[in-house]
């Protein structure tokens, strides 16, 4: 019998593995969320939309035409079994738990590569709670996936590559956009620039996006308030580098540092996660070709941030990895492991040039909401903190920082960082949220109705 | 009907497609063929629901199904996030959970 196996998410990580494996003449089985494949970055609009991919993923165009055209080319072979529009929720006996509109379904795996990708890696502002403020991803997806704008009058804020590039995307589209509020540095920022050598050409487009937002950019901002009213924003308070004191008047707010590696499902497959300094995130343990343990491979953001270029490369090497493991001739992966490194090195340039920011996290007021989804306080996580001691679980348990809808994905390192700073530890110290499943909310129908399990 | 100088969304392309109508909290508004549920009613209203345990109104944050902020209700049946579903003509959606789904009075 050959190998069943199941690729969760269709980005550019995804889609590569399944490809490398059905080239290979396996038969793999791909789940996705989106209703397309594609993932974020390359996420298509839905039928109906006419904008070229030219206008949708700009530079990208080409490498994005050719990801959906191979993906849709082996989908028409029935080279796979593609699953969109469903969620892998949990994993046990050997099978998948899938929710697939609103009932729950099981594929059973002999094999298992994750390709969940990344999410935006967001840090408490007071006054972040309010609807319209949104991540910077989410003003990304609106634009490409929608056409429209999340606001009219834009302030978006944070630090990393995604600043800059949605804050452009925003500006050609012809939205307003009022103020782009990076809390790096220029002379953080320059620091990364030895590492981001490793990929000139990506620094000099970057550049001139940057120079593209003219005075809307500022660098070295310090945020200090998103004002709202029973609407939401209506101004944003900011300090520049110089320390004077700015009020951008605003309708929307996008906010983003960066990016944090989805492993919900990492940690319900197993897979050891660790806390790594240069990402001040929690990543998951592989080898250098995805391969985590017994028939467990991972690829593409949700391992290591190297974007969508390093996804496709890493999609590769994770289903060279299981052809190796399964004794079926694989395709060389040198080529693929030199081009991995030269992302490595601009990557670690990134994290430095645009770093999380740990030290205004751990100043956040008392006042300020650090989980939107229970509405919890850095004050009440403070008390927490104090009656549960300094490990982010008990902390969980006694405060409900991470017990929401988002099963902690937004907050859990602002809350490693709260933690951190009043215990005198280290945020790896303050610890990382066990995941529970289901990875996403399943309706109880689903369960009362699932004669399967 | 629809009124979009009060909505929170803006479009900016793709304005050539077939339009939708459904209604949200009893109000008919309308949005076009391939509108997630969030850009249909954000379009013409500030959000999608109120805060469980604020006093702010929510509107959606991720649009990538990470975050759970986007719940709306139909009149029946269950909730699902507005970022990832599509506007559907004569969908009745609202902003509340169906009373008899909550504790509340």
């Amino acid at each position: 019998m050959t190998a069943r196996v199941l690729i969760v998410g269709a980005g550019p990580a995804g889609m590569r593995a399944a490809q490398t494996l059905c080239t290979a003449g396996l038969r793999p089985t791909v789940v996705d969320e989106a209703a397309r494949a594609g993932g974020q970055i390359y996420r298509r609009p839905p039928d109906g939309f006419i904008r070229a991919p030219e206008a949708l993923y700009g530079p990208e165009a080409a490498k994005a035409r050719a990801l959906h055209d191979m993906f849709d080319r082996i989908c028409a072979d029935d080279a796979l079994d593609y699953v969109p529009g469903a969620s892998v929720v949990g994993f046990a006996d050997g099978r998948a738990q899938v929710l697939q509109d609103g009932k729950l379904r099981y594929l059973p795996y002999d094999r298992l590569i994750l390709a969940t990708g990344a999410m935006d890696r967001v840090a408490p502002v007071p006054g972040w709670q309010s609807g319209g403020v949104y991540t910077l991803g989410a003003a990304q997806i609106a634009l490409k996936a929608q056409g429209v704008a999340l606001g009219r009058q834009i302030v978006l804020a944070g630090s990393g590559p995604l600043l800059t590039l949605v804050a452009w995307q925003l500006m050609r589209a012809g939205a307003g956009l009022a103020a782009v509020l990076d809390t790096s540095s220029m002379a953080t920022q320059l620091r990364g620039l030895p590492g981001m050598l490793a990929r000139p050409g990506l620094i000099w487009r970057g550049a001139r996006m940057r120079a593209g937002l003219g005075r809307l950019y500022h660098a070295g901002a310090e945020l200090q308030q998103i004002e709202t009213d029973a609407n939401g924003p209506v101004r944003f308070h900011w300090r520049d580098a110089r320390g004077r004191a700015q009020v951008t008047p605003c309708d929307m707010v996008g906010l983003g540092w960066h990016l944090r590696a989805e492993t919900h499902l990492a940690d319900l497959a197993g897979i050891s996660l660790a806390y790594s300094r240069q990402w001040a995130q929690w990543l998951p343990c592989a080898d250098g070709m995805g391969r985590a343990n017994e028939g467990r491979y991972l690829a593409g953001d949700g391992l290591q941030i190297l974007g969508a270029d390093g996804a496709e490369i890493a999609g590769r090497l994770a289903a060279i990895a299981c052809l190796q493991d399964l004794n079926l001739p694989a395709p060389s992966p040198q080529n693929d492991l030199r081009a991995k490194a030269r992302m490595e090195r601009f990557a670690q340039g990134l994290a430095r040039s645009f770093p999380w920011p740990a030290q205004m996290v751990r100043n956040t007021d008392d006042s300020t909401m650090v989980c939107r989804c229970e509405g919890i306080s850095a004050a009440e996580l403070r008390a927490g903190a104090t009656l549960g001691g300094d490990e982010a679980n008990r902390v969980k348990s006694m405060a409900r920082v991470g017990m929401g809808r988002c099963q902690g994905r937004y907050c859990q390192l602002i809350a490693a960082e709260l933690i951190a700073e009043k215990a005198a530890i280290s945020a790896e110290a303050a610890g990382r949220l066990r995941g529970q499943a289901p990875a996403r909310p399943v309706p109880v129908d689903a369960y009362l109705s699932d004669t399967d399990r | 009907m629809s009124a979009p100088a009060q909505g929170r969304v803006v479009r900016l392309a793709e304005a050539a497609r077939a339009p939708v109508e459904f209604w949200f909290d009893g109000a008919p508004l309308r949005a076009l063929q391939g509108d997630t549920v969030l850009t249909a009613i954000l379009l013409s209203a500030r959000a999608l629901r109120d805060a469980e345990f604020g006093a702010e109104t929510r509107a959606g944050f991720c649009l990538m199904g990470a975050c759970q902020d986007c719940w709306v209700w139909p009149e029946n049946g269950p909730r699902f996030r507005a970022c990832s579903t599509l506007i559907e003509p004569g969908m009745r959606l609202q902003s509340q959970p169906p009373t008899a789904w909550t504790e509340k009075p």
